[in-house]
């Protein structure tokens, strides 16, 4: 039925991929009492933050996200990507490395693990970047930019 | 050992990212493009990736300490403040407009170095402006 109406969405591979997503948070909570914050770990990995687990750590959770990516790729033949330009995927980068940084956590952080926990802070950080998001498309739009 | 299981973990869900179409900033915006070709993927990934979750934090409790580690160090912040909703509007703002967040980002890194590169470049000085600025 989700077929039919959204021709483009992948309800399935998206919820087996997102249980993979919510495993790996789960190993990284009851194995090693930490957040699967990949903001927060990323800025640690880099020496750009003094929260959150050694190191050493970050960098190897930081490490698998390619790694992971590139089995995918090795059984499936590729994985889909389409980009867009270079000005706007660096302005992007920057609202992304601040936001994240200010805003205490990305999708992973919030949205996965603090929307599970029922965080009250991941609640409403989450309902604003997705309101933002929408926001934002919907401002391209209307400006003719899409 | 423990950096290990980090692998690991990053290296599931960087699997899932791929697997789940997350990689992909077309996707992305995709969904949050109510008002063109809505597509509806980024939900199940997010329901999915809730359920275990919201079991682990079940569990959580039970245990003195993680299985792997010597204690749990979990965010205690409950305020709402300024700078939470400053920084994710802005955050949500790059979303939207790149179709990519930390996570897709680097996982894509080995498969579209060219693409992702500035993005990841541009995102650690955003980590460094906040680092820098913010006290």
């Amino acid at each position: 039925m989700i077929g039919s109406l959204f021709p483009e969405a992948q309800p399935l591979a998206g919820f087996a991929g997102g249980l993979m997503i919510g495993l790996a948070a789960a190993i990284m909570l009851l194995g090693l009492g930490r957040i699967a914050g990949v903001s927060g770990l990323a800025a640690r990995a880099i020496g750009l933050s003094d929260g959150g687990p050694p190191r050493l750590v970050a960098l190897a959770f930081i490490a698998g996200l390619p790694l992971g990516a590139l089995l995918v790729a090795f059984v499936q033949g590729g994985v889909a990507a389409q980009f867009p330009s270079l000005p706007v995927i660096v302005i992007a980068g920057l609202l992304v490395g601040y936001g994240t940084r200010l805003g205490s956590g990305c999708t992973s952080g919030h949205g996965v693990c603090g929307l599970s926990r029922l965080s009250r802070r991941s609640l409403v950080a989450t309902a604003l970047f997705m309101g933002s998001g929408f926001a934002t498309i919907a401002g391209l739009r209307a400006g003719g930019l899409i | 050992m423990r950096a290990l299981i980090a692998l690991a973990a990053g290296a599931l869900f960087g699997a899932g990212l791929a697997l789940s179409g997350m990689a992909d900033p077309a996707r992305v915006r995709a969904f949050l493009d109510l008002f063109g070709a809505w597509d509806p993927t980024l939900a199940f990934v997010m329901g999915g990736a809730i359920l275990p979750m919201a079991l682990a934090w079940r569990i959580r409790p039970r245990m003195d300490r993680p299985l792997a580690d010597e204690a749990f160090v979990l965010p205690e912040t409950r305020t709402l403040d300024g700078r939470l909703a400053i920084g994710a509007i802005l955050f949500g703002a790059g979303w939207g407009l790149g179709g990519l967040c930390p996570g897709p980002a680097i996982a894509s890194l080995v498969l579209y170095p060219l693409s992702v590169a500035p993005f990841l470049l541009a995102m650690g000085a955003g980590f460094a402006l906040h680092r820098f600025t913010i006290r």
